[in-house]
């Protein structure tokens, strides 16, 4: 079993980690590299859990070897929040009571970062299909489409009035 | 102190602020069970049966043995043997002998998945290799999927000494039906038999899973001198430490459980799978093992809820009254007895005050994993037929299905199945509630049809243990033995500020582990906000009296001449009167005094009242696929007081929809070899986000006399009325009575066939 | 079971000639499939070769004779060229099916055809639409159409060591659409109960003028329902041509009875996705490009 050197970024910092090619980049994220943020609910792509963004696009970490991670940049759970400044998804999922055992939540904050960093002013029932890979047990999704409704709609405000002229 | 006659304003109870433990959870901190490294760490993981029944006849572990990086392997044989006794457990009893069976096969499997042996090493891919090298000898037995099979004289058995009690006389021969249990009051066959109207059905359930998102997982370290440490989530580590003591045959105080972040139990973490199975590896290895489930072994090795068949008649008066009413259910609880049976048995009618009434209950073993509890355990099985019952009734008579309800609704002061007095309950303010909101009068569009249903639980007290201290800077800890599954730390800061009058950011809330706290019941049946709240609040109380205390010796007074308000203490009489002491200023002088200021409340709380709930449900069906769709939901529920609103709606919300999944896609599928055919997300169909619409919620608070605070519980209500709710929806959409769960789309479009044939 | 080796070839030829030489080996594109087959213990590859990092596997190109779309684009790749999903639509909105948005960001139509799933996506609007593929192997390169890429559940005709390199659309045809739609019992996530795509050419009286209707998950491969297509052929696609469409699908489906679906409901679900397919891609000839 030969194990093989990966250079990845992951949330701005180079790394370099190794792992066994069957291994894949949620066994290489939870293991070798401590980010136990991201996490296993099914390990067949079903739940959404695992969500990650790699070279800009929303994957499941789970479907994603560790090979593959060579040389690009990902972003988890552990890269949203700038410091201690949490993201404003971040904020409004604690403010509008959006998880409730919090297992799920960081694939939803990932899933949603990535909707609304596309599309700022999605409707609801874009919300709910992109959403759609994300599963959760216990809200019945209602406040978290409220709170990715908020965060929108507060991104918006922030951006208009970062445009407007002093 | 107990709940105010009348509503006021609180402070604090009542308002939605962030709960403490959120910043971990959305930063990805927060540590849930699979996320627990400890040193030294290897890997576990476990071989399990392929067939569904079978004699083992020889295990030989011994390639396994001598792979390379393989540090342990354990089978049945290293399992103490115990007799069967009783254990408290959740709400109930559970038997510690099917508990440690149930960990691993000893003599017999009795499920495909049940495990059978299982290895530690270097590395979960070597863990799995070395599965791989053990070598089982089964003889294959036949095995019993559905009730009538295993309920047949010729069945094949599970096991040899179950005995059906409830039965008279007891019987002779052994049989696949550990428990038959009825309870009646007045005389139902009569009132049938005299009745305006009859109407009955028999209903079908498959198994279901809770679906947590969270797969089980553990760390355990036992030491040679017999002291062992685990890090677990689950809903109750005092739960853990007692059953993995019971199963091991050890002690209880050499094992300290650290509850770590749960993701998810909705009951089904009310028991353990992995824990002694962890420990004996770890003490055969000498290292800290971690093993967890996978989501197939999940679903296959778990503990589901039971499918089953319920049978129904009942009768009613022109006028609507129910008059009579006689149900029969039988609950398929897998591999070892235990499957709900008194709660379903009580649950089922609860909400109603009928005079005349039979429920009769059987537990009925078949090959598959052991049913454990599932929110509300039992009475969504019970209730569906019920409320579908109603349903029929109505349309037959012509009367509102609400007004229907509210005719025969329980109210404070009836007396029902279980023989005592119902509280200050609030089934009707929920019916009459549900009349005047905006969805029941609403216009429905094209192959739309509404559907109307209500339900009830029980809730629990039981036992509880809290610590409240104050440190010297005047912050204040609660400690508490009880997980938090969804937002509890918040309603216990709440109410322990709401009574010290001090602001909610200055309580901070820990949850600790069980050799640093006295005991607590497991967090399931509702119990957490009453039970571990009431301790809370009853330790502020000490608290806040031993302030007053300290306070009146300074002062020179008695402590009936001070009085607490605004988290300080004022004097009333003598020399010093209105003189003032913060909580502050006690506190900075505490250990130049007295000592340390901490209160600790043992109780096992008494006065719970049953939660109700009345919902709503507005389907849409396409005729030409059978597709349904979830168009309106709304949820009304008598909640006693929302401590945090926003967490009671969430268990209203959430609830609600593992109904909806449960009435209309999931469900455990078997293929002829006894095998489970759907053990993954994928085909095991639970609401994704673009199945469901915003659920509304109505808190009904009609506070409870018995908690300072008036709290009810309310995680398990919501999901008793939702099965009815969609089946009534659903069957008023295409006109058809739906009787048969899930009703998925090729079965609805099956019977919008033949009733056009 | 030893870990595999990992490749990342650089050329289409390095991946054909490490493919030739492991008759374990097994290509990753998205992994979607292959990744969960190999937890499952349904493949063991002893090699594993990426195909992503060769120059030109992944984008969408146009020239004369149509759309080149490289084997390894993801699903929603296809999604960002507008030129593809205002050409063919359907085959877009197919592959944008597939699992979910996560998945979709690493799946690619390609690797749906050659995990030759009855129930795969893409591969009924592929066939509809005519696409091909261009196959690269040890003997050379070779053309073929996608219905006959998959020979039976989880087989497909690429010999050893042969590749996808890309699959080719033709241009849009003067008055043509196409669609696909599928039946779930969710309304997402789901596997295809039953799937249906048409590709249709009106002619300026709206009369049908070619058709090539695809059903998906009522066979063991993709069936290219030529009956059905012929019923169509001629009509201002009435009432009566739909019906005795329907008639020519329920007639050609032999599905089965499964964990997703009872033959009944299928071979039911055919008829009446493929009348609904129709109108859709019916409603988009109608549009000028």
């Amino acid at each position: 079993m030969t194990r093989m050197l990966i250079t990845a970024t992951i949330n701005g910092d180079t790394c370099d980690f190794l792992a066994d090619p069957a291994d894949t980049l949620l066994d290489a994220l939870r293991g070798e590299l401590g980010l136990t943020g991201s996490k296993e609910g099914c390990g067949s792509g079903d739940c959404g859990a695992c969500t990650v963004m790699m070279d800009g696009d929303m994957v499941c970490s789970c479907l994603v070897l560790a090979a593959e991670a060579e040389g690009r940049v990902i972003s988890t759970i552990e890269g949203v929040a700038d410091g201690s400044q949490l993201h404003p998804i971040q904020r409004k999922f604690l403010e509008l009571g959006a998880l409730q055992c919090g297992f799920c939540t960081p694939g939803f904050i990932v899933a949603a970062k990535a909707l609304l960093d596309r599309n700022p002013d999605p409707s609801e029932s874009e919300v709910r299909y992109w959403l759609a890979g994300n599963l959760c047990r216990c809200t019945g999704y209602d406040k978290i489409v409220h709170a990715v409704l908020d965060a929108a709609a507060e991104l918006r405000q922030d951006h208009q009035s970062r445009r407007m002229p002093a | 102190m107990n709940a105010p006659e009348s509503k006021r304003a609180f402070r604090l109870v009542g308002t939605r602020p962030v709960r403490p433990d959120g910043v971990d959870k959305v930063t990805g901190k927060a540590l849930y069970g699979p996320d627990f490294v400890a040193a030294g760490m290897i890997h576990g993981a476990i071989l399990r049966s392929p067939h569904p029944h079978a004699r083992i006849k020889a295990i030989d572990t011994s390639k396994a043995e001598a792979l390379a990086g393989v540090k342990a392997v354990v089978t049945g044989a290293d399992f103490p043997s115990s007799a069967s006794h009783e254990i408290a457990l959740g709400e109930g009893t559970g038997n510690v002998r099917y508990a440690s069976q149930n960990c691993m096969a000893q003599g017999k499997v009795l499920y495909e998945g049940h495990a059978v042996a299982a290895v530690a090493a270097t590395s979960e891919a070597v863990a799995r290799a070395a599965l791989e090298l053990i070598e089982v000898e089964y003889a294959v037995l036949p095995h019993v999927m559905d009730i009538a099979s295993a309920m047949a004289s010729d069945a094949p058995l599970l096991h040899d000494d179950i005995f059906t009690k409830g039965l008279d006389p007891k019987p002779e021969r052994a049989s696949n039906v550990p428990l038959r249990f009825t309870t009646a009051r007045g005389d139902p066959a009569a009132a049938i038999a005299s009745a305006y109207t009859v109407v009955s059905g028999k209903f079908t359930l498959l198994p279901v899973h809770q679906g947590y998102i969270e797969p089980h997982a553990c760390v355990a370290s036992w030491n040679g001198d017999g002291q062992g440490q685990i890090w677990a989530s689950s809903q109750g580590a005092f739960m853990i430490r007692e059953l993995t003591a019971g199963i091991l045959g050890i002690s209880q105080a050499n094992i300290r459980v650290t509850p770590l972040e749960i993701g998810g139990g909705f009951g089904g973490k009310t028991t353990i799978y992995l824990e002694p199975v962890a420990m004996l590896l770890s003490r055969k290895s000498g290292r800290p093992v971690r093993l967890a489930m996978r989501r197939d072994e999940v679903f296959r090795a778990s503990g589901p809820a039971p499918g089953g068949e319920v049978e129904i008649t009942m009768a009613a008066d022109a006028d609507g009254t129910i008059t009579g009413t006689e149900l029969e259910f039988k609950l398929m609880g897998g591999a070892f007895p235990g499957s709900d049976t008194h709660p379903a048995a009580f649950s089922a009618l609860a909400h109603y005050n009928i005079a005349n009434c039979r429920v009769t209950g059987w537990d009925v073993l078949c090959n598959m994993a052991s049913t454990a509890a599932y929110r509300a355990p039992g009475a969504p099985q019970t209730v569906f037929a019920v409320e579908s019952c109603i349903d029929e009734l109505a349309i037959r008579l012509g009367i509102d299905p609400i007004a229907l309800r509210l005719k025969n609704a329980v109210r404070p002061g009836d007396i029902g199945l279980m023989r005592v007095p119902a509280g200050e309950v609030g089934y009707v303010e929920c019916l009459e509630a549900a009349q005047a909101h905006p969805h029941w009068s609403a216009p429905l569009g094209p192959n739309q049809g509404r559907g109307v249903a209500g339900g009830v639980w029980g809730n629990y007290g039981g036992s509880s243990t809290v610590v409240v201290s104050v440190a010297d800077d005047g912050s204040v800890l609660v400690t508490t033995g009880s997980p938090d599954i969804g937002g509890s730390r918040a309603s216990m800061a709440i109410m322990a500020a709401e009574t010290l009058e001090i602001a909610y950011e200055q309580v901070r809330v820990n949850i600790a582990d069980t050799s640093s706290i006295g005991f607590s019941m497991l967090t399931g049946g509702s119990r957490t906000t009453f039970a571990t709240g009431k301790a809370v609040v009853q330790a502020c109380e000490a608290v806040i009296a031993d302030l007053c205390g300290r306070a009146a010796a300074m002062w020179g007074v008695e402590s009936s001449q001070v009085v607490w308000r605004d988290a300080a203490v004022h004097c009333m009489a003598g020399e010093q009167k209105d003189q003032v002491l913060t909580l502050r200023e006690l506190a900075a002088k505490a250990n130049f005094g007295k000592g340390p200021i901490a209160a600790e409340i043992s109780l096992n709380a008494t006065g719970i009242l049953p939660g109700f709930g009345v919902h709503i449900c507005d389907t849409e069906v396409d005729p030409e696929t059978g597709h349904v769709a979830i168009v309106r939901y709304t949820v009304v529920q008598d909640v006693g007081t929302a401590i945090h609103p926003d967490y009671v709606e969430g268990q209203m919300q959430g609830g609600a929809a593992q109904g909806i999944g449960w009435a209309l896609s999931e469900g455990y599928l078997f293929d002829k070899s006894g095998r489970m055919e759907n053990p993954g997300f994928l085909d095991y169909r639970m609401p994704v986000c673009s199945d469901l619409p915003m659920i509304e919620t109505v808190m009904i608070e009609k506070p409870n006399p018995a908690h300072p605070y008036g709290v009810k519980g309310v995680g398990e209500v919501p999901i008793v009325p939702p099965l009815g709710a969609v089946a009534n929806a659903v069957s008023r959409t295409v006109g058809l009575r739906q009787r048969d769960l899930p009703m998925t789309p090729d079965r609805v479009w099956s019977q919008l066939q033949t009733a056009k044939a | 079971m030893p870990s595999p080796a990992f490749h990342s070839p650089k050329s289409v030829a390095d991946a054909v000639a490490l493919l030739a030489a492991d008759p374990d080996a097994r290509v990753i594109s998205g992994g979607t499939d292959l990744i969960v087959q190999m937890k499952s213990g349904r493949v063991a590859p002893t090699s594993i070769i990426d195909i992503k990092r060769i120059g030109g596997m992944i984008g969408v190109r146009q020239d004369s004779s149509g759309f080149k779309i490289g084997a390894a684009t993801p699903c929603t790749a296809l999604k960002d060229d507008k030129a593809l999903a205002a050409a063919w639509p359907g085959v877009v909105e197919a592959a944008n099916l597939i699992g979910s948005v996560q998945v979709r960001g690493r799946a690619t139509m390609a690797g749906n055809l050659c995990n030759a799933s009855p129930a795969a996506d893409s591969v009924p609007a592929l066939v509809a639409a005519g696409a091909t593929c261009r196959i690269v192997g040890p003997g050379g390169m070779r053309e073929l159409a996608a219905e006959m890429i998959t020979s039976g559940p989880g087989q497909t005709r690429l010999a050893p060591g042969e590749i996808i390199a890309e699959i080719c659309l033709p241009l849009r045809p003067r008055g043509g659409g196409d669609a696909y739609l599928r039946s779930i019992p969710r309304t997402e996530m789901d596997i295809a109960v039953v799937g249906a795509g048409a590709a249709l050419v009106l002619d300026a009286s709206g009369t049908c003028t070619a058709a090539r209707i695809a059903l998906g998950a009522v066979g063991p491969t993709v069936i290219l329902a030529e009956a059905a297509c012929a019923a169509l052929v001629g009509t201002r696609l009435d009432d009566a041509a739909l019906d005795a469409m329907a008639q020519e699908v329920r007639a050609v489906c032999q599905p089965i009875d499964d964990k997703r679906g009872t033959a009944a409901y299928r071979t039911a679900m055919a008829a009446v996705l493929a009348r609904r397919v129709v109108k859709l891609a019916q409603a988009r000839a109608g549009v000028a490009e």
